[in-house]
C-alpha cells in the first residue's frame, strides 16, 4: 500500500506525521518527495548507501546536418528552442535548458534528424537505510525548476513488497500532484487555523480531481478554532487523528528527534491510524464513533 | 521603489504574518500576494476585489474520438504517460506539449487553451493588494507570479510607490525563483528548528545565487535557544545580517484568528519587534 502525507500549507507537522508513522510500523520505506526542501532525513538520520543524479533530457542540435528550417522552434509548445536562420552562410539554434520539458518533439519531428537529446543533471537522489526502514529522498538542485521529474524518478524508487509512505510537497500545483499521484490513501496535515482551513480546502479539491482516497490529520488540534472540525463534518472527510499541540513535540521536534521513539503511546496511535487506513471498514465504524 | 520579498524555505514559518504587519506600517505601497497556490494574505488584509482577469497559460490535449483510428501513435510518443489505452486524455498528466496532435494522423486531437487560474487588483485598509489564484491541479505557477509581479510593478509605478512587499511562495523551485527576479531586498524569516536551519541555508544559496541583498528574521527564537545560537552562528560566518528576532506568542495565533495583522493585534512586545524590523528594512 503507498499512503502520500500531504498539506496545503507548509510548517503543518507533515513531515513529522511521515516520520513518525514510517517509524511506527513495519516493513515500510519512506519516499521524500520534497525535493525543495526535503526535511525527512533530518529525523530519520539513514545512513545514505547511494547516491545518484536525476537527469531530464534536453536536446543537442548537429548543425553540420540542421537546415535552419525552424520546425524544432514551431513544435515546442514551451519556447525552449530559437531558431536563427542563416542569411549569409551560418545560423544557429539557441536552446534554452530551464524552460525545456523534455517532452522530445523537437528531437521526433526534425527532418533532418539532427537533433540528439543529452542528459541535463537537475538533481541527486539518494537512498539508504536506519534498521530496517528503507529510505529514499530527492535533492533538486538550487536554482532548478523542474521538481516534477526529479519527484517521478525519486518515485520509480517505490518497493511494492513494502509499505510506502511518501511526504509530499506542500502547495496545490504540479509538484504536490507529481507526488500523490497513483497512490492508494493521501493523508491531509492540516492544523485548526483559518490558514491552515483556506489551505485545506484547496488541497481536499486536488485530491477529489484525482479520485484519491482521503482522510485528515488536525496537527495542535487545541490551537486555534473549530471551524476545520465543522468543515470535515459537513463534508464527510474522516478526521484520522488529532494531535494536540504539546511543548514536548516541539522540542523534541526542534531537535530532529521523532516523538514515538520516545513516546509508545504515539505509537500506538498511528498504528491504530495505519489500520483504519488499511480496513475503510473499521475506519467508517470509528467515524460514527467519533460524531458519537 | 524599493521591491522587498518575504520568503521562508520551509512554510508555516510566519511570512505571511510579517508580510502583513509590514502592510500595516509601512507607508505608500503596493502589496502582492506570490504565494498562488495557497494564498493567505487575503484572510489578514480582507481585499476587496476591484479588477478580476483570467489566467490563461498553457494547453491540454483533446482527442475527438469520432476521428481516432485507435492507431495508438500518440501514445507511443508522449512521455507524459498521459494517454491512456483507449486512447483518451488524462488531462491531469498532459502537460500541453503538442507532440500527440503532431503524430496523429488522423487530426483527431485538437490542443485547447487552459484557463488556468484569476488573478485580481484588490483594495484593502491598508493599500492595493495584487493576488491570484491558481487553479485546481494547474500548472505554471511561476508565470503566474511573473505575473501578479509584473502588475504590481507597473501600478507601484503608475502610483509612485515607495514599495512594492511581497509574500513569496514556499520552497526553492519555479514559482520563488519567478518571485526573486528584480527584488531589492529579500528577507527570509525562519525557527529555530532543524528543518528550519535546513531550510534556511537552501533559501540564502538560492537568494545568492541570484545575488539579492538578504536579511535574516528569526521567528519564535525562544523556543530553542540552541538552535538559535546555530542559526546566529551559521549568519555571522555567512556575514549575512540578522535584522530581527520575534519570541513566541499565542498573540499571534490569536491575531490571526481573528484576521487582524500582529503587528496592530498583539498588545505586548512582538509589535514593537515588527517595527523595529521595518525600520532597518526600509
Ligand atoms: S528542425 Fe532540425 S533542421 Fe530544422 S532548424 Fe530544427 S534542428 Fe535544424
Ligand atoms: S524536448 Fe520538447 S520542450 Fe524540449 S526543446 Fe524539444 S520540443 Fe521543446
Ligand atoms: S494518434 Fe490520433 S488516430 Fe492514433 S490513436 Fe492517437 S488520436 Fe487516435
Ligand atoms: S500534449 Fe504532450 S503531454 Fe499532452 S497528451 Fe499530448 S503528448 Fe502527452
Amino acid at each position: 500500500m503507498i499512503i502520500s502525507v500531504a498539506s496545503g500549507k507548509g510548517g503543518t507537522g507533515k513531515t513529522t506525521v511521515a516520520v513518525n508513522l514510517a517509524l511506527s510500523l513495519e516493513n515500510v520505506q519512506l519516499l521524500d518527495c520534497d525535493v525543495e526542501e526535503p526535511n525527512a532525513h533530518l529525523f530519520i538520520k539513514p545512513e545514505i548507501k547511494e547516491k545518484i543524479s536525476a537527469f531530464t533530457t534536453i536536446p543537442q542540435v548537429d548543425e553540420t546536418i540542421c537546415t535552419y528550417c525552424g520546425k524544432c522552434q514551431k513544435v515546442c509548445a514551451y519556447n525552449a528552442l530559437a531558431v536563427i536562420p542563416s542569411s549569409k552562410k551560418k545560423g544557429t539554434v539557441l536552446i534554452f535548458p530551464h524552460l525545456c520539458h523534455g517532452c522530445g518533439a523537437c528531437y521526433l519531428l526534425c527532418p533532418q534528424k539532427a537533433i540528439k537529446e543529452i542528459k541535463r543533471e537537475i538533481g541527486i537522489i539518494e537512498s539508504g537505510t536506519v534498521a530496517n526502514l528503507q529510505f529514499v529522498h530527492g535533492i533538486l538542485n538550487v536554482g532548478e525548476v523542474m521538481s516534477p521529474p526529479l519527484i517521478r524518478q525519486v518515485k520509480k524508487h517505490i518497493n511494492n513488497t513494502k509499505t510506502v509512505i511518501i511526504d509530499a510537497p506542500p502547495g496545490t500545483s504540479c509538484p504536490v500532484i507529481a507526488a500523490i499521484k497513483n497512490t492508494d490513501f493521501c493523508i491531509l496535515v492540516t492544523e485548526p487555523t483559518p490558514f491552515g482551513l483556506n489551505d485545506l480546502i484547496l488541497t481536499v479539491e486536488v485530491v477529489r480531481k484525482l479520485n484519491i482516497p482521503f482522510g485528515i490529520i488536525i496537527n495542535r488540534s487545541d490551537i486555534g478554532d473549530n471551524k476545520t472540525e465543522v468543515y470535515c463534518r459537513e463534508n464527510n472527510i474522516p478526521i484520522l487523528m488529532r494531535i494536540p499541540f504539546s511543548e514536548d513535540i516541539a522540542r523534541l521536534y526542534s531537535q530532529g528527534i521523532p516523538v514515538v521513539n520516545e513516546n509508545e503511546e504515539y505509537k500506538k496511535e498511528f498504528i491504530q491510524m495505519f489500520e483504519s487506513i488499511r480496513h475503510p471498514i473499521k475506519r467508517r465504524m470509528s467515524d460514527i464513533m467519533n460524531i458519537i | 521603489m524599493k521591491q522587498i520579498l518575504i520568503i521562508s524555505g520551509k512554510g508555516g514559518t510566519g511570512k505571511t504574518i510579517l508580510t502583513a504587519s509590514f502592510a500595516a506600517i509601512s507607508k505608500n505601497k503596493v502589496m502582492v500576494d506570490c504565494d498562488v497556490d495557497a494564498a493567505d494574505l487575503h484572510l489578514i488584509l480582507h481585499p476587496n476585489i476591484k479588477e478580476r482577469y483570467d489566467f490563461k497559460s498553457g494547453k491540454t490535449a483533446v482527442v475527438n474520438p469520432i476521428f481516432c483510428n485507435k492507431c495508438g501513435k500518440c501514445q507511443e510518443v508522449c512521455r507524459f504517460d498521459a494517454i491512456s489505452d483507449a486512447f483518451l486524455i488524462d488531462s491531469i498528466s498532459c502537460e500541453g506539449c503538442g507532440l500527440c496532435a503532431q503524430v496523429c494522423q488522423s487530426n483527431a486531437i485538437i490542443m485547447k487553451e487552459n484557463l488556468s487560474g484569476e488573478w485580481y487588483v484588490s483594495d484593502t485598509e491598508y493599500g492595493p493588494l495584487v493576488h491570484a489564484k491558481l487553479g485546481i491541479a494547474e500548472e505554471n505557477s511561476g508565470k503566474l507570479v511573473a505575473k501578479v509581479r509584473q502588475v504590481a510593478k507597473e501600478l507601484a509605478q503608475k502610483e509612485n510607490s515607495d514599495y512594492v512587499i511581497i509574500d513569496g511562495p514556499p520552497g526553492i523551485g519555479c514559482p520563488v525563483i519567478a518571485s526573486l527576479s528584480g527584488i531589492d531586498m529579500a528577507v527570509i524569516i525562519t525557527e529555530p528548528t532543524l528543518s528550519g536551519l535546513h531550510d534556511l541555508k537552501r533559501a540564502i544559496e538560492i537568494a545568492l545565487h541570484f545575488k539579492i541583498l538578504i536579511g535574516i528574521v528569526i521567528n519564535k527564537y525562544d523556543l530553542n535557544v540552541d538552535n538559535t545560537n546555530k542559526i546566529e552562528e551559521f549568519c555571522k560566518k555567512t556575514k549575512i545580517d540578522i535584522i530581527g528576532k520575534i519570541p513566541f506568542s499565542k498573540e499571534v495565533s490569536k491575531s490571526i484568528v481573528n484576521g487582524i495583522p500582529a503587528v496592530l493585534f498583539c498588545k505586548n512586545n512582538i509589535a514593537e519587534n515588527i517595527r523595529n524590523i521595518w525600520e532597518k528594512i526600509k
